[in-house]
């Protein structure tokens, strides 16, 4: 059985969505990858359960991959 | 002849020579330079659990009351701290977490301990040049400053440091991962009034985009260490005037010091395949190494000794068989790999080797100003704690029986208690097995018990003391109550336990932690 929740868990998803864009604003590339770097570890604190953890990290992974170049 | 020889008269085989002595075994230590050769302060920190070995040893007095005694680390990131830790444990400890000491204090002390024992035999000036095992003994060929000689023992114990020579002989490797990062030791001496605290920066303003550390050693030492980064010249980063560039930057320019020592650093994480090589055995650096960065070299080093002297001793006086050694292989393997595993993660952080592992870094420590939890992913080095052989063979799995979550299980250090009557309950452990059993004050049975167990335990292995405990305060760390007991091998590791006494079992779990199914 699956820990992580991947079914639609958001209550305004495009809001969210909105926010997360507008959060970049003004940030240059090492500004934003600074800034994902402390969402991911803020969120991963606030789920704490090492298995949805490690279920997310095996989706972002092998979804990185599948959008990754061929070579 | 000399059952043991032991190569490398370094703090790992000094104890180990001092130990089989006080076991009754005669063994001679090789090497090959002088009584105070050893360059540089080297390992400094010195842990709670050596601290407690060192005492069996007869050296830890000396070495606590010259060595500073501290508790307390703090993390600083830029010109902020972010983290500290307090590593004092609970209040019936005997020793602080950490005694700083210049590693040749510390052997000198061990030279001192070992010159008051006739069956230490420590020739200085001997170079082992070459190393012929066979199935019964070891044939080494010794460079001496009367010439050649050659020396013939049952058992070698290589404690030759992180370039063993005897490894090197025996074309024996190491695993593991070298670490592409130089670092600069700088220990000088000079006043202040710093206190005995651990410090490290990442990216301080005085040495930025780095880290660096400040330590304080015995006799206003103070050990400064600085990261350099890989592209670093060795060369030009020792000479002095170099030197005293980043401590004028880090203490301040007219701050007043002399240079000790220093020296430019790479580092690695890797260890032997194995540490028994039949009549070979290796410990300490010889055996495996780690990064500074936690004090899990000297202090893992000490623990090889102390795990591994009491089963050579038995298996040399003929109390226990030959595979009671491969039990050294498995529990200090599983040791090692322990130390390379948090030393492998602590260097990450402090060299991160990817740009999105800098990325994470950073985020890190920017968090951490303001949120507690990220103050526990920041890892300037997770300082060596004592092993667990959990699932060590030696080891009476009991199944089912109820202990409390926090009373010490089997594979962990029995743990010491300072008692309100003065003394510590390690106090009444002698040098060989010892059974804890527990009892309420004025027992008459307990004392029965004892004294019914007594002839068969003192027949099995080494033999065991039955120690009647009926402190309340000592039952209440051990989850105990009259009746419990536990059993606890010469090296202090827990290796039983049961809620009530089990004649039978007891004894079988004594033979079993002597590898001696059925032995007598």
């Amino acid at each position: 059985m699956s820990a992580l929740i991947t079914s639609p868990h958001l209550a305004a998803p495009d809001a969210f969505y909105a926010a997360l864009i507008d959060a970049h604003r003004g940030l240059d590339a090492a500004g934003s990858a600074a800034l994902n770097a402390s969402l991911v570890l803020l969120l991963a604190n606030h789920v704490g359960d090492a298995a949805v953890l490690d279920e997310a990290l095996a989706a972002a992974r092998s979804a990185a991959l599948a959008a990754g170049p061929a070579s | 002849m000399t059952p043991v020889v032991v190569v490398g008269a370094g703090p790992v085989g000094l104890a180990l020579a001092i130990d089989l002595a006080q076991r009754g075994v005669p063994v001679r230590v090789l090497d090959d330079g002088t009584p105070d050769s050893t360059e540089g302060s080297r390992a400094i920190c010195w842990s709670r659990r050596t601290l407690a070995i060192l005492h069996r040893l007869g050296c830890a007095e000396a070495i606590a009351a010259h060595g500073v005694q501290w508790n307390t680390g703090r993390v600083f990131f830029g010109d902020h701290e972010v983290y500290a830790f307090d590593l004092t444990g609970d209040a019936s400890q005997r020793w602080p977490a950490f005694v700083n000491l210049q590693q040749y204090e510390v052997e000198r002390e061990l030279q001192r301990r070992a010159a008051e024992l006739p069956l230490v035999d420590l020739r200085w000036r001997h170079r082992v040049a070459g190393v012929t095992p066979g199935a019964d003994g070891v044939h080494l060929d010794v460079h001496t400053p009367d010439g050649p000689r050659s020396f013939a023992a049952p058992w070698v114990v290589a404690c030759d440091g992180a370039r063993s020579p005897v490894r090197g002989m025996l074309g024996l490797e190491r695993e593991g991962q070298v670490f592409r990062d130089r670092f600069l030791i700088a220990d000088i001496r000079m006043e202040q009034p710093f206190p005995a605290e651990r410090w490290f920066w990442f990216d301080p303003p005085f040495h930025r985009h780095q880290s660096a550390l400040l330590h304080k050693q015995a006799d206003n030492v103070w050990r400064l260490d600085f990261q350099l980064g890989y592209d670093a010249d060795p060369e030009r980063e020792r000479a002095p005037d170099a030197i005293a560039a980043r401590v004028r930057a880090m203490l301040g320019a007219d701050v007043r010091y002399t240079l000790v020592w220093a020296s430019v650093y790479t580092f690695a994480c890797r260890r032997m395949a194995r540490f028994r090589h039949g009549r070979v055995l290796f410990a300490g650096d010889a055996a495996h190494v780690v990064s500074p960065f936690g004090a899990r070299g000297a202090n893992s080093g000490i623990e090889d000794a102390d795990n591994l002297g009491w089963k050579l001793a038995a298996v040399v006086q003929g109390h226990a068989p030959e595979p009671l050694l491969d039990s050294y292989d498995v529990e200090r393997v599983r040791a090692a790999d322990e130390n390379i595993l948090q030393s492998t993660r602590s260097t990450d952080f402090i060299t991160p080797k990817s740009p999105v592992s800098r990325v994470y870094r950073d985020a890190v420590l920017a968090l951490a100003r303001h949120h507690p939890f990220a103050r526990a992913l920041v890892n300037s080095g997770r300082l060596s704690v004592p092993a667990v052989l959990d699932d060590s063979p030696l080891n009476t799995p009991a199944p089912g029986a109820s202990f409390a979550a926090d009373a010490p299980a089997p594979g962990s250090v029995a743990p010491d208690v300072v008692l309100p009557g003065g003394g510590a309950l390690h106090d009444r452990l002698g040098a060989r097995f010892a059974l804890l059993l527990f009892a309420a004050d004025g027992d008459a049975a307990a004392t029965a018990i004892a004294a019914r167990l007594a002839p068969a335990v003192e027949r099995a292995g080494t033999g065991c003391d039955i120690v009647v405990v009926n402190d309340a305060v000592v039952a209440r760390r051990y989850g105990a109550s009259p009746g419990t007991c536990y059993l606890v091998r010469p090296d202090r590791h827990i290796c039983a336990r049961w809620p009530a006494v089990d004649p039978d079992a007891i004894l079988q779990a004594l033979l079993r932690a002597h590898a001696a199914g059925v032995h007598a």
